[in-house]
């Protein structure tokens, strides 16, 4: 009954440091984040002091380089080079997928596609990363492309840039549900035919599963 | 090699459960359950008589969702759960993660942890070579190998318990470098193990590289040319059995490897023989790694500047490494948490599976089991 | 009686050319007898020496040392649910594995383990062999077809295109070691067994040291066809695991398909002992010509109690080095009397052999023709031995390799030396 259920007790402080009770209400649900050792306070005080500020980690850096002038002039603002920690890639606008990747293989030999990948941003406005990482074998280099694009909508396929392109995207399109025009053969790869729901999305939960075909396939109640 | 793509996995199979007899062309299902697929591989094959015309893989029945677990799982925790992805060389894939998040993390394991590292990784490469080998020669019928190489690679895995308490998903790294340091008389161990295996490789080569049937089975079966194997994003000795002289080892060393002298083999028609060659050669030079190694493993920490809660900053990272079966690549997304954002494998067993339609056309049914084998897929990498 | 027994042994011919039928008829039993323990053998060695050659011990519980493996596993086929696919034809797939059965061991009526010790000398001895052991090609076809599934149909009619593609070759090489008993000093040739290895006798040479390399490579010949005849490693892709199509014998199921495997094992027995008929001397000793003197005879009458003592030797070191366990006690005990069985045959068989030294009348016959017997199966067991070292060794050859094989490199090959020979024995 759910009178009886008490809500989790609030963690216990810390050592050192008495809660006041007006404290303990205001929290309410506890909080599992919060990791960082609060300064002993007072007991009367309300609000923690502030954390040390931590150094500021690595971030994105411009990438400037012969080929990033190139795209930048011929594409613009859709076009934006960055490096991260030594890795180049490029942030672009969805319309220039797959152009930008057709002249990537053939201008700037990047013949191998390593990867395509996809994450999902659901609190974004657009909610998918799609991600090519590709290498070049004459400059032994690797680049990422990255897009965004919007839930429910398409990407070019690049199929017809790398054969390695076909079961790549249907891995993606599996995991995340994410339609990639002119792909010959879009269809599940790693779960069952007629599976519903697309895992690696952040909405699908960790124990989920499609109930009903585990119980037509598998007769089964549910595989958990 | 564009139209290529259109080729590829475009068999008209609607119903693959039903056989034609009549019309020329039979539809036949290998597997899931198959003595001779490796795992749970189900390859529908279209034939003209004994020629195929045509594949198609269906996988994803070892399908456990790893990326999704890594997302709620900490980095530390995820550990474990790499190694079960290429069960069978667990080591290599241990060390793409690890390094991957030492990279986002943006430290480096220290000297002595990297040695460490690549004498274990060089030894599973062997252990994974060798299972390659007694289960490929098994497959084309010859039944000794198997033995042999299973028998000698008990030394391996008894180096890897002694080390770490597992024999094969070993959990042997750390974020940051080497959990356990040596044990005594570690070097020793491994040196005899330089000696002991050296013979024993000859002696698989005596029973394989000049037999007129082996040879007979393996040359000109499933040949992929350069262009072709770089279009598939093939990597590891199958692209370097077409010719493409490239090991990320050697382009893009990481963990010591720019320390140690040794050759890149690589084979000239793309065949399967050339693939035998080429991993053979590479158990040699995996020889002459591991030597190098442990004769020179530098003193000092094994175990670098790590937090003890690993909160990488937020960003995105690609880390790749040359695994026994090809580039295995670790593209790490954090938020700046303790779980990581999002955590997407590159195997290469997924990516060379795929070249499989190419190889076997036109080739006849008994050879696509031979291809199978000379991919050297393991089915808990393609399917995670 | 003991005058009946008295007029076997006396006689010097073979039962069926004295057209005695009880005779026989005992004959017929011990040789089915024999042949049925052979096999049973067989399995038991070949599951050893496989297990040796790839580094492990084989079966070792059932019996000290696994040697009563093979009576575990036919009692087991026995017991087992006989299945028949409720398609297939009941009659037909009832009497498919019979066929194979019986034109693997009609086979043996021709072979000869001495001068008279065979059930019968047809003068077309040979023909007969070829003949009738080309029938166990319809036991396999039948079994596929009975089998009403595609699989075991493809698998069948692969097995039969095989063996019939290298009978072809089989029979030349035949051919051309027949052309050479013609080069007796009366100067006619023979087709019947007997006949061929006494032509050997005569001549001085085993057939597969005459005209030397042509005897040879005719034997060679027949050595790999006769492996491709009983779908054996290398030649062994119409039966193997690995592969899709699983076979004639997947729809069969216990006491059926062990009957299968007795046709196979009979037939590596039979074609061995073609192959040591025609080329290596049938029941001669070693060097009969050439060390001819009685203490010669003497000392190669010894062989076979020496080869028995030998044996029991190996089992009695193998009962010392039982472990001391008392799992092991029933082991040691059972490995013990086996020793000494075999101790006891080959004192037997030391004692008829020096008595028969001594002696001419029947105990020197019996010597005879336990030295026959023995070198006669002795020069089979090799053959055997080599059927499995091949499957250990080598692997398989792809079925269109194994067909290009037959037709294009062993039938050209046959036909050539057939030719030689005959130009050459012309000449010689």
């Amino acid at each position: 009954m759910a009178e009886d259920v008490k809500t989790p007790a609030p963690p216990p402080p810390p050592e050192g440091e008495k809660k006041p009770a007006a404290e303990k209400t205001a929290e309410g649900a506890p909080s599992v984040a919060d990791t960082k050792p609060a300064a002993p306070a007072k007991p009367a005080a309300v609000a923690k002091p502030a954390p040390p500020a931590k150094p500021a980690g690595p971030v994105p850096l411009p990438w400037i380089s012969p080929l990033v002038e190139k795209y930048k002039s011929q594409y613009g603002s859709a076009i934006e080079a960055l490096t991260y920690l030594g890795q180049n890639y490029f942030a672009v606008d969805r319309s220039l997928i797959p152009n930008l990747l057709r002249l990537l293989r053939d201008e700037e030999e990047f013949d191998y596609c390593v990867d395509i990948t996809a994450v999902h941003y659901p609190k974004r406005e657009k909610q998918f990363d799609v991600i090519w990482i590709l290498y070049s074998f004459p400059r032994n280099e690797r680049v990422r492309v990255k897009t965004q694009i919007a839930d429910g909508a398409s990407i070019g396929s690049s199929v017809s840039i790398w054969a390695t392109a076909n079961w790549l995207e249907r891995e993606v399109y599996d995991m995340f549900g994410i339609h990639f025009d002119g792909h010959p053969d879009l269809k599940r790869i790693l779960l069952p035919d007629g599976w519903k729901g697309h895992p690696l999305r952040k909405d699908y939960g960790i124990l989920q599963q499609d109930q009903e075909w585990v119980q037509i396939n598998l007769g089964i109640e549910s595989g958990q | 090699m564009n139209d290529r793509a259109d080729q590829l996995s475009n068999l008209d199979l609607d119903a693959p459960d039903k056989t034609y007899l009549d019309s020329n062309e039979l539809i036949i299902n290998m597997g899931p359950q198959h003595p001779a697929t490796h795992g749970v591989l189900r390859v529908i094959l279209k034939l003209d008589g004994e020629k195929v015309l045509g594949t198609e893989c269906v996988i994803g029945y070892l399908h456990r969702g790893v990326e999704k677990i890594a997302e709620n799982r900490t980095y530390t925790m995820f550990n474990p759960y790499v190694d079960r992805m290429d069960y069978v060389a667990a080591v290599s894939n241990g060390l793409g993660y690890c390094e991957a998040v030492e990279k986002l993390l943006n430290v480096e394991a220290p000297a002595r942890a990297k040695y460490i590292r690549v004498i274990l990784t060089e030894l599973n490469r062997i252990a994974s070579h060798q299972l390659w080998l007694g289960t490929h020669a098994l497959d084309i019928g010859a039944m000794t190998p198997l033995f042999y190489t299973f028998r000698d690679r008990e030394e391996i895995l008894k180096i890897f318990e002694k080390y770490c308490g597992a024999r094969l998903t070993t959990h042997a790294f750390r974020i940051g470098g080497c959990q356990y340091e040596t044990y005594a008389g570690f070097e020793k161990d491994v040196k005899n193990f330089l000696t002991f295996v050296a013979p024993k490789i000859d002696e698989y080569e005596t029973l394989l590289t000049t037999n007129r049937i082996w040879l007979e089975r393996t040359k000109n079966v499933g040949v992929i040319s350069a262009a072709d194997a770089i279009a598939l994003g093939v990597t590891g000795p199958v692209l370097r059995a077409s010719g493409v002289k490239w090991d990320l080892r050697k382009a893009q060393p990481y963990a010591a490897y720019s320390d140690f002298d040794f050759d890149i083999p690589i084979g000239e028609n793309g065949d399967t023989y050339d693939r035998y060659l080429v991993r053979m050669v590479e158990m040699r030079q995996s020889l002459l790694i591991i030597e190098q190694a442990v004769n020179g493993i530098p003193e000092g920490p094994i175990m670098g500047k790590v937090p003890k809660v690993i909160k990488p900053p937020v960003g995105e990272i690609y880390h790749s490494i040359e695994a026994p079966k090809g580039e295995l690549g670790y593209f790490i997304v954090s938020d700046g948490s303790t779980q990581p954002y999002r955590i997407r494998v590159r195997p290469p067993s997924f990516v060379n599976l795929q070249a499989l339609d190419i190889m076997v056309r036109g080739l006849l049914v008994a050879d696509v089991i031979a291809v199978i084998g000379t991919l050297d897929i393991v089915l808990g990498e393609v399917d995670r | 009686m003991p005058n009946f027994i008295m007029s076997y042994l006396g006689s010097t011919l073979t039962p069926g050319g004295a057209g005695n039928q009880f005779w026989a008829l005992i004959y017929v039993l011990i040789i089915f007898a024999g042949v049925s323990v052979a096999v049973i053998a067989m399995n038991w060695i070949e599951r050893k020496a496989l297990a040796h050659f790839q580094i492990r011990l084989g079966p070792m519980r059932v019996g000290p040392h696994g040697l009563l493996q093979p009576f575990a596993d036919a009692l087991k086929l026995m017991l087992k649910e006989d299945i028949i696919p409720s398609e297939a034809d009941q009659f037909v797939f009832w009497v498919a594995p019979l066929i194979g059965l019986l034109a693997a061991f009609t086979v043996y009526t021709v072979i000869p383990f001495g001068p008279s010790q065979a059930v019968s000398d047809m003068n077309i001895g040979i023909l007969f062999m070829l003949g009738v052991s080309s029938l166990g090609v319809l036991g396999i076809v039948v079994a596929g077809w009975a089998s009403n599934s595609h699989y075991p149909l493809i698998g069948a009619l692969r097995s039969s295109a095989q063996m019939v593609s290298y009978e072809v070759a089989m029979g030349l090489a035949v051919v051309s070691a027949i052309v050479m008993t013609s080069l007796n000093t009366s100067g006619t040739g023979t087709l019947s067994m007997i006949g061929i290895v006494q032509a050997q006798q005569q001549q001085g040479v085993w057939f597969i040291f005459k005209f030397f390399p042509l005897g040879f490579i005719a034997f060679g010949i027949f050595a790999i066809a006769m492996v491709a005849e009983t779908n054996r490693a290398p030649f062994d892709m119409a039966e193997a695991e690995s592969e899709l199509t699983a076979g004639y014998h997947t729809e069969y199921s216990g006491l059926r398909w062990s009957l299968f495997m007795l046709a196979e094992y009979a037939a590596m027995i039979a074609v061995s002992s073609i192959a040591v008929t025609l080329w290596l001397g049938g029941w001669m000793r070693p060097f009969p010509n050439l060390l001819h003197a009685p203490a010669w005879d003497f000392i190669f009458s010894l062989f076979p109690g020496l080869t028995f003592a030998g044996l029991a030797a190996i089992a009695l070191i193998g009962t010392v080095r039982m472990p001391s366990q008392s799992f092991f006690k029933i082991q040691r005990i059972g490995l013990a009397i086996f020793a000494g069985l075999l101790g006891l045959i080959a004192l037997l068989l030391l004692v008829v052999a020096v008595a028969g030294r001594s002696d001419s009348g029947i105990v020197a016959r019996f010597n005879d023709g336990i030295g026959y017997v023995y070198w006669f199966v002795l020069k089979v067991s090799v053959f055997m031995y080599l059927f499995i070292w091949y499957r250990a060794t080598w692997p398989r050859y792809r079925f269109d390799q194994l067909m290009k094989i037959g037709w294009k490199v062993m039938l050209p090959i046959s036909l050539g030396v057939l030719v030689v020979t005959a130009i050459v024995g012309v000449i010689f």
